[in-house]
C-alpha cells in the first residue's frame, strides 16, 4: 500500500487520478450527485454546486480548495446538515444526512464562542448539553484543554483570549463530543502567518493522534498540502470536482519530522498543479 | 492619555451643570421673571427644607417618594419577568411574533393619557390602574429590544450549539438569552426612562400621595417652587436608578464591549 501512495506522488503531473482505497479503506460519508440551486436577483436561477461526488473515508484529513465563491463553504454547510442539497444525497454511514447533529463537529471561520462563559465551560458546552455527568465533562475538557495546549487558560474569558487561541477553544470543544467527521470552515484564515502555523501543527498532531476524519475548507494550496492527506479543488461557477489527488506530506512532517517539506521540489510541484488549476479558473 | 481624556470630560459635564445652574441663578437675582415663571434658587431650597421637616399635605416627602418608588418598581418588577421572556420568545420563534407583535406595534404610539382613562374605567381608580398605565409604558420598550436582541444573534452563535448537541430549548436558554443580554439591559433602561416620564399622568387620578401627584398638585396652586423641586428630586432620582441598573449591567455583562 505504501509503495502506491510513492507512485502516485511522483507521478503528480498525471490525469485526475482516483484515490481510493490508498490507505483509507472504510467509506463514512458519500456525496452522491449533489448540485445546489439557489434563486438569485431578479428571479435567476444559480447554480453553487454542480454535479458533486465523492466519498469520505474515515480517517482522511480532506482539504477542499477553490477560488473564492466556489461554493466549498456550501459543501461543508450541506455537509452539516444546515443546508439541504437540491438534488441528490449525502448519507454518513449508510444513513441520511437530515439536519443538524454533533456526530458532525463544526470549526467555524469565526468561533462563535460564548462570551458568557469561560475557556472551560466553552468547551464543555456540548457534553454538558448533552446530558453527559458532570463528573465525567469535567474530566475530559481538562484532557482537552491539555490537547489544545490551554490548559493554563481555562478560567480565562473569551475577550481575554487572541485569535488562535480562539480557535483552539473551538476545535477543543468540538472534539470533546467525539464526532464522527470534523467539518472546519476556513477556520484558520484570519489568523497571522506564526499563529497559523501553529494551529495547523496542533491539527495536524490531532487527526494523526485520533485517527479523526477532518474535512476541510481552506482557500492556501499550501495550508491543503501542509494538512491534508487528500486535497479536492472545485471550480469556480459552479463548483464542480475538478481534482481529487492524494498527498501525503502531512503524514510525512509527522512520521519523518519533514519540516522543511514545503520547500522540496516534490512539494513545489504539487503547489505549481494546484495553483495553476485555480488560476485557470479565475483567467 | 485616556485617563486625561476621562478628566476631560468628567470636567465638561461637571462644567454644563454648573452653567445650567448658574444661567438659573442669574436669570432670577435681578427679579426679571416673576417666581412663578422662574422660581429662584432660594426658594427651590426653602421650599424643600419646609417640606422635608413638615410634609406636603399629610405625608412626608419620603413618604411621597416611596409610594411613587414602589409603584414605579412593582410595574418595573412586573415588566422584567413578562417583557424579557416574551420578547425573546417573539424574537425565536416567529410564531410567537406574529401574535404579540400587532398588539404592541399598535398600543406603543399611543400618549399613555389617551388609554389611561379606560385603565381607570376598567380597574378603578386605586392603584392596580396606575400599576397597569406603569406596566405597559415599560412593556414596550422591553419587548421591542429583545426581539431586536435575539435577531441580531449571529446565526453561527445558534447553529453552533446545535452542532455541539444542544436542544432547542437548551439553546434558548443557554445562548439565546445570555447573548442578548446587552439588548436587554438597553431595554430595561429605556423602559425606567418612560416609566418616569409615565409617573405624573398615573398619579393624575384619584392619587393622595406619590412625587407624581405632588408636582401636579403644587402647579394647581401655582406653586412653582414645589414644582421645581419635584422635578428635581424626580430628575436626581431618575439618574441613580439608572446608574444601578448600568452597575449590575456591568456586572452581569461583563464581556460588553470587550470584543
Amino acid at each position: 500500500m505504501n509503495q502506491n501512495w510513492k507512485e502516485q506522488l511522483y507521478e503528480p503531473m498525471g490525469e485526475l487520478l482516483s484515490v481510493h482505497n490508498i490507505g483509507y479503506d472504510e467509506e463514512l460519508i458519500s456525496i452522491q450527485d449533489v448540485n445546489l440551486h439557489y434563486t438569485g436577483q431578479a428571479g435567476k436561477k444559480i447554480t453553487a454546486l454542480e454535479n458533486i461526488n465523492f466519498n469520505i473515508y474515515r480517517g482522511e484529513f480532506i482539504c477542499v480548495i477553490g477560488p473564492s465563491g466556489c461554493g466549498k463553504s456550501t459543501l461543508l454547510k450541506i455537509l452539516a446538515g444546515f443546508i439541504k442539497p437540491s438534488t441528490g444525497k449525502v448519507e454518513l454511514d449508510g444513513k441520511k444526512i437530515e439536519g443538524v447533529d454533533w456526530h458532525r463537529g463544526v470549526v467555524f471561520q469565526n468561533p462563535p464562542l460564548y462570551e458568557w462563559l469561560t475557556v472551560r465551560k466553552n468547551i464543555s458546552f456540548g457534553p454538558k448539553m448533552r446530558g453527559i455527568p458532570k463528573a465525567e465533562y469535567e474530566e475530559l475538557t481538562d484532557q482537552y484543554l491539555e490537547k489544545v495546549g490551554l490548559t493554563e487558560f481555562a478560567d480565562k474569558r473569551i475577550y481575554e483570549l487572541s485569535g488562535g487561541m480562539k480557535q483552539r477553544v473551538s476545535i477543543a470543544r468540538t472534539l470533546i463530543n467525539d464526532p464522527e467527521v470534523l467539518l472546519m470552515d476556513e477556520p484558520f484564515g484570519a489568523l497571522d502567518a506564526l499563529t497559523r502555523e501553529n494551529v495547523q501543527d496542533m491539527t495536524r498532531k490531532i487527526w494523526w493522534d485520533t485517527n479523526k476524519t477532518i474535512l476541510f475548507i481552506t482557500h492556501d494550496v499550501e495550508e491543503a498540502l501542509l494538512l491534508g492527506s487528500r486535497v479536492i479543488v472545485l471550480s469556480k461557477h459552479p463548483g464542480r470536482v475538478i481534482e481529487d489527488i492524494p498527498v501525503n506530506f502531512s503524514r510525512r512532517i509527522i512520521e519523518e519530522n519533514a519540516k522543511d517539506i514545503k520547500f522540496t521540489e516534490e512539494f513545489y510541484k504539487y503547489r505549481e498543479r494546484l495553483l495553476r488549476r485555480i488560476h485557470e479558473q479565475t483567467a | 492619555m485616556r485617563t486625561s481624556n476621562r478628566t476631560i470630560e468628567r470636567c465638561l459635564t461637571v462644567g454644563t451643570v454648573v452653567l445650567i445652574l448658574a444661567l438659573w441663578y442669574v436669570l432670577t437675582i435681578g427679579g426679571i421673571f416673576s417666581e412663578t415663571i422662574i422660581p429662584s434658587m432660594k426658594s427651590v431650597g426653602q421650599a424643600f427644607v419646609k417640606i422635608v421637616s413638615d410634609g406636603y399635605k399629610g405625608s412626608s416627602l419620603w413618604m411621597h417618594l416611596a409610594t411613587s418608588m414602589k409603584r414605579l418598581l412593582i410595574a418595573y418588577g412586573l415588566v422584567v419577568i413578562t417583557a424579557v421572556p416574551l420578547g425573546l420568545l417573539s424574537g425565536y420563534n416567529s410564531k410567537v411574533c406574529a401574535i404579540l407583535e400587532p398588539v404592541i406595534e399598535f398600543y406603543r404610539p399611543l400618549p399613555p393619557l389617551a388609554y389611561y382613562t379606560i385603565l381607570v374605567l376598567w380597574m378603578g381608580i386605586g392603584e392596580s390602574s396606575k400599576l397597569c398605565l406603569l406596566y405597559l409604558a415599560g412593556f414596550a420598550p422591553v419587548y421591542i429590544s429583545c426581539v431586536s436582541g435575539v435577531i441580531r444573534i449571529k446565526s453561527d452563535y445558534i447553529n453552533g450549539a446545535y452542532t455541539l448537541g444542544a436542544n432547542k430549548r437548551q439553546i434558548f436558554f443557554h445562548v439565546i438569552f445570555p447573548a442578548a443580554l446587552t439588548d436587554i439591559f438597553t431595554g430595561l433602561r429605556t423602559a425606567l426612562g418612560v416609566e418616569y416620564t409615565t409617573l405624573v399622568a398615573a398619579e393624575m387620578v384619584a392619587a393622595t400621595a406619590g412625587i407624581g401627584w405632588l408636582v401636579l398638585d403644587a402647579s394647581n396652586y401655582l406653586r412653582s417652587d414645589i414644582v421645581f423641586m419635584g422635578v428635581i428630586l424626580m430628575g436626581i432620582t431618575g439618574v441613580l436608578l439608572d446608574k444601578l441598573i448600568r452597575v449590575i449591567e456591568n456586572h452581569v455583562v461583563h464581556w460588553k464591549g470587550k470584543n
